[in-house]
């Protein structure tokens, strides 16, 4: 198998080695690459869009002119911008900023205040009970009717998936920070 | 729900890798900014160049015009208080300001002392020209650091310098540490010497490498400049005067954002260097009066 990490800005280190770790442990036969380049996105059996500033992903995928390429990877994991970059919808955003709109969720950028804002706690999930960590969160406001909730905060969605003939899974935090299960469970879809 | 953690703190500065800050002076300058992808900006008053050029004390800017710029863009904003002036920090702190550069661009302060970052829910950056100066300030509760290089000069030699000096002391610790006698005199003379807890340096000497997010700063002035530092092991660049005192603003952030996303690629960065009109003047170093880089240590 071979995932690819959106190498232009943010996590994405982060991602390569909670990637590694959950191939491991899954005893997954599985390259791990950072992809930025057209050409690099054909042959991946998943892609991992990691947090960092979603206008700033947004204009350099939109620069290298990779954005159709991305829309035919089969499987997407977006964390936090990662999953603002997934959404249909984004309230909150640049007028001008764009999405791949592949996954059927509407987001609020940046929607608990200014960094001070930004906070962690333990989550309960479907995946388990973790520690989540948001940074500069956006929320979730809005899901289709083929979305399933992976985990809440509150009455907040934090974690969703869509599973249909693609796979897409979306956080508003960061689990790359503190769990190798939100990864496993991209890669056992993946692997599908 | 736990808020202003270090996990927090330097956690933003994680999401923020592989980017661009670049300092604006006002609402339309930030909006240029963004457009042009940066990932934050810095709000001051008078970008460094003005400051060495029109001299006087340098200090925190006006709320009002911080509270514009939050207005005009998403983007995260931070902004600069003097060293040691922990009152600036508190007011930067209470108007919502993601991130306090704790900066030696601005007159200091204190002359002893740091602001004690730990009593702050909002994270700090602060520069730093070698390792012990970058340990002291992590240890002060800084979540990410930034080279200082020779702020508003346009002249890069400051900030190669301070990224080589950083690396060339990991690797030392590293080697301390891979020779089995980190417990012997070299470790606790570092102790000395750096003025931080043994457990900070061995944190180092582990990891092989600072233990928060490393900026380059002072002096990047083309997208080549911003290539340069990011290959030699940053992990994205500050840029103060380079863009808004270059011919054409616009063009130039473009540029130097788009340089440190293809930073190993020189073909690409060849075409992004063309065309770009007048890079800033610049100083040579040899003919400052106020080296900026040498307060606050």
């Amino acid at each position: 198998m071979k995932i690819g990490i959106l190498a232009f800005q943010g996590g994405v280190i982060e991602h390569i080695n909670v990637t590694k770790k959950a191939t491991q442990i899954l005893s997954i036969n599985c390259k791990v690459i950072p992809v930025k380049y057209k050409g690099q996105f054909s042959d991946l059996d998943g892609l991992i869009i990691p947090g960092g500033e979603s206008t700033v992903l947004h204009k350099l995928c939109e620069r290298e002119g990779i954005f159709d390429e991305i829309k035919k990877v089969k499987n997407i994991f977006g964390t936090c911008a990662g999953a603002i970059m997934l959404a249909k919808n984004v309230n909150q955003g640049l007028p001008d900023q764009k999405t791949l709109e592949l996954m059927d969720i509407e987001l609020a950028r940046n929607a608990y205040g200014p960094q001070t804002e930004s906070f962690e706690q333990d989550v309960e999930t479907k995946l388990g009970k973790f520690h989540a960590i948001f940074i500069r969160a956006p929320k979730i406001t809005k899901i289709g009717k083929n979305i399933e909730v992976l985990a809440k905060n509150n009455k907040e969605i934090i974690a969703c998936e869509e599973i249909g003939d693609r796979y897409y899974l979306a956080t508003s935090f960061h689990p790359e920070l503190t769990t190798t299960k939100f990864h496993e469970r991209f890669l056992l879809k993946c692997k599908d | 729900m736990e808020k202003g953690t270090f996990t927090v703190k330097s956690g933003l500065a994680q999401m923020l890798k592989g980017g661009v800050i670049m300092d604006v002076t006002n609402a339309s300058q930030a909006a240029i900014a963004e457009k042009a992808g940066a990932v934050a900006v810095m709000a001051l008053e008078r970008v460094p160049a003005d400051i060495r050029a029109q001299g006087g004390v340098a200090r925190m800017s006006d709320p009002l015009m911080i509270k514009e710029i939050q207005k005009t863009v998403t983007i995260p904003i931070m902004a600069k208080c003097r060293i040691g002036h922990f009152v600036e920090a508190q007011i930067l702190e209470a108007i919502g300001i993601d991130y306090i550069d704790e900066s030696e661009v601005l007159t200091p302060a204190d002359p002893d002392s740091h602001v004690d970052k730990k009593k702050f829910k909002v994270p700090f950056v602060c520069g730093a020209r070698n390792l012990g100066e970058a340990l002291r300030r992590i240890n002060e509760g800084a979540a990410m650091i930034r080279t200082k290089g020779e702020a508003g000069t346009g002249n890069i030699v400051e900030a190669v310098r301070h990224i080589k000096t950083i690396s060339l002391e990991i690797e030392n610790l590293k080697n301390i540490n891979k020779n089995g006698n980190k417990n012997s005199n070299s470790f606790e003379s570092l102790v000395r010497e750096y003025r931080v807890p043994n457990a900070l340096i061995e944190q180092v000497a582990k990891l092989g490498r600072l233990p928060v997010v490393n900026f380059a700063a002072g002096g990047i002035a083309t997208p080549a400049d911003a290539a340069l530092c990011m290959q030699l092991g940053c992990d994205g660049v500050f840029v103060g005067s380079g863009i808004f005192k270059s011919s054409d603003p616009t063009k130039m952030a473009t540029a130097i954002v788009n340089a440190v996303a293809h930073f190993d690629d020189p073909k690409t960065l060849a075409k992004i260097s063309e065309g770009l009109g007048d890079a800033m003047k610049g100083l040579e170093i040899a003919t400052l009066n106020t080296k900026m880089a040498e307060r606050g240590i």
